[in-house]
């Protein structure tokens, strides 16, 4: 069951040469045949193209090459391009589009050794909580297929919490990564923004989108950011800090370091047994020696009022592309207009087109000082908050959904109440700040996962990682399979 | 006051056209939607300057040197209509 190993397990036995990065692929490919039928993780995926790359490490391997991932399968999100694959955005306007290029974080992975593999199922464009609005179909969550896996990630997190995968790539615009992380039980770590290169990433959300790992330990995270991160001249929105190996941060020891509870996170819908969760890990953490002190974050109630104003605004531009003139499945027209209103209509989902039109409506002469320029103000308080915080902590603690996974259809009605679904995770992305979800415990009855979020200073990746690390060291949660893998 | 968004209007301005249905049901949504959003006026924010980017950008400058780039058929490979390495668009002009 190679399937079911860590990067950090898997990687030791293939440089002892007990394994073949052959086998390891073949595992996750056995794995998919067996449950994908139930989850629907993936929109597609090429089994001989991966077991051709693993052929490929083998043969580095047996020469004695060594790279921090090599022959390790790491799985794609839907919105990064893979050089020759299909790249569709869980959208259905994309028609049979392939890449031209490889996104800069996948050209990083490679250059670590990686099989890249698959197209991770996703919210149209990234759009949504759930993954239900995935032009292809919705995934479901390992732990109860009748039940949603979260989202836009949802794929990306379903395939590690299934053993299909041993680790992917997700972005996360307001939560995207570490909300489907926390509801299938899995580790996910959004970097700071500026920390990984966009590059190749179909824009979302230019100001607030970022590429972040999953995986099933925190060491695993560590070891895929080292291998994404960094400089890229592709990227003019790139920070070009060094990058630390951000494993040499996972010793285990957090004593002394100040983590932060927000009382303006109590918030009203957080359901009991998450609540008690995150209580018993704060506990926990104190005990390992953190100091816990109480800070505010005065203006939270207005950070899923801002997103939706930002992200939507930015979609609005940035979907402008999709217009069936150089690609997409284009429904022809009289005239240029009208080819691209058909061409839209037809290939958008619901909640994409809600999305445009709502971000179209802010930027809209007569309203863009009104919504536009006031939610970028708003966002300046967000962000001042969170620096104020940073001042007396090193890191601040949360739930990362204030529910576990609900049932599919259940929100699918209601686009207000699923966008409030992310009140934990938004800010961080309105701050430009680090985040990672760990597994914190499960409900009883049914058994579905809890996630408790960490949130750092802009660059603290090693830091939030560290205190991930150590939680996870003392605690049996993320041990956990659940019951397809 | 829940603002009441011309949804046709909107929606051609983005170049979606919509089924009568879908403006209907997205008409009511959108109103639930910035009613929320209409929480914002509650702050004051007239002393405060807004945010473009989390992290503070620099302009970013190379040098402007003839590299490698796409081939005619590799920029075309998606395109749906295609003719004589051109993209193929209904009559603009008359």
């Amino acid at each position: 069951m190679l399937n079911r190993l860590t990067i950090s397990e898997l990687s030791q036995k293939l440089a002892r040469r007990e394994v073949s990065a052959r086998e390891v692929m073949q595992a996750c490919l056995d794995q998919i045949q067996r449950v994908e039928g139930k989850l629907h993780a993936f929109i597609s995926y090429n089994g001989a193209d991966a077991l051709a790359q693993a052929d490929v490490a083998d043969k580095a391997l047996a020469a004695g090459a060594r790279k921090p991932l090599l022959g390790i399968p790491v799985g794609m999100k839907d919105v990064l391009a893979v050089k020759d694959h299909p790249l569709n955005c869980g959208s259905k306007i994309l028609g049979s589009f392939t890449s031209l290029y490889d996104a800069t974080a996948v050209s990083k992975l490679r250059e670590a050794g990686a099989i890249i593999f698959g197209r991770l199922n996703m919210d149209e464009f990234a759009m949504g909580s759930s993954t239900e609005n995935s032009g292809f179909g919705p995934a479901s969550n390992p732990w109860d297929t009748t039940r949603i896996p979260g989202g836009s990630s949802g794929g990306s997190a379903v395939a590690v919490a299934a053993d299909e995968c041993i680790g992917t790539l997700g972005t996360d615009t307001g939560g995207s990564i570490r909300q489907p992380a926390a509801l299938c039980g899995c580790v996910g770590l959004k970097p700071t923004y500026g920390r990984v290169s966009r590059y190749g990433l179909v824009a979302f959300a230019s100001s607030l989108d970022q590429i972040g790992p999953f995986s099933k330990t925190v060491r695993d995270s560590a070891l895929i950011l080292n291998a994404i991160s960094g400089y890229d001249p592709c990227d003019s929105t790139i920070i070009p800090e060094p990058v630390p190996d951000y494993t040499a941060a996972l010793t285990g020891d957090i004593k002394g370091l100040k983590i932060g509870i927000a009382k303006e996170y109590a918030v009203g819908g957080l359901d009991a047994a998450v609540n008690s969760a995150v209580q018993n890990a704060v506990k926990h953490l104190e005990k390992l020696g953190a100091e816990i002190v109480e800070v505010s974050l005065p203006h939270t109630e207005y950070a899923v009022a801002t997103y939706y104003i930002v992200a939507t605004a930015e979609a609005s531009a940035n979907l402008a592309r999709f217009d069936g003139i150089r690609y997409c499945a284009r429904v022809e027209g009289a005239d240029p207009i009208e080819l691209y209103c058909k061409t839209r209509g037809a290939g958008f989902g619901a909640e994409v087109k809600r999305r445009i039109i709502l971000g179209t409506y802010v930027l809209s002469s007569g309203f863009h000082d009104a919504f536009y320029v006031r939610a970028q103000k708003v966002r300046t308080l967000i962000r001042q908050d969170f620096l104020n915080a940073f001042q007396k902590v090193d890191a601040i603690v949360t739930p990362t959904s204030p529910t576990p996974a609900f049932k599919i259809g259940e929100k699918a009605d209601d686009p207000l109440q699923m966008y409030l679904s992310d009140i934990f995770t938004i800010s961080a992305n309105l701050a430009g700040i680090p985040g990672i979800s760990i597994p914190c415990g499960f409900t009883a009855n049914p058994q579905l996962p809890i996630g408790l979020q960490l949130i750092g200073k802009p660059f603290g990746e090693e830091t939030i990682l560290k205190i991930a690390d150590a939680y996870e060291r003392t605690t049996p949660w993320h041990k956990e399979k659940s019951p397809l893998s | 006051m829940p603002t009441e968004v011309d949804v046709k209007y909107v929606a051609h301005l983005a170049r979606i056209s919509l089924t009568a249905e879908e403006e209907q049901k997205f008409g009511a949504q959108l109103k639930n939607i910035l009613g929320y959003i209409e929480k914002l006026n509650q702050l004051d924010v007239s002393h405060i300057e807004p945010t473009a980017h989390a992290v503070p950008l620099v302009n970013v400058f190379r040098k402007d040197e003839v590299r490698p780039s796409l081939s005619n058929e590799d920029a075309l490979r998606n395109a749906p209509a295609k003719a004589n390495g051109l993209f193929v668009v209904p009559k603009i002009v008359e």
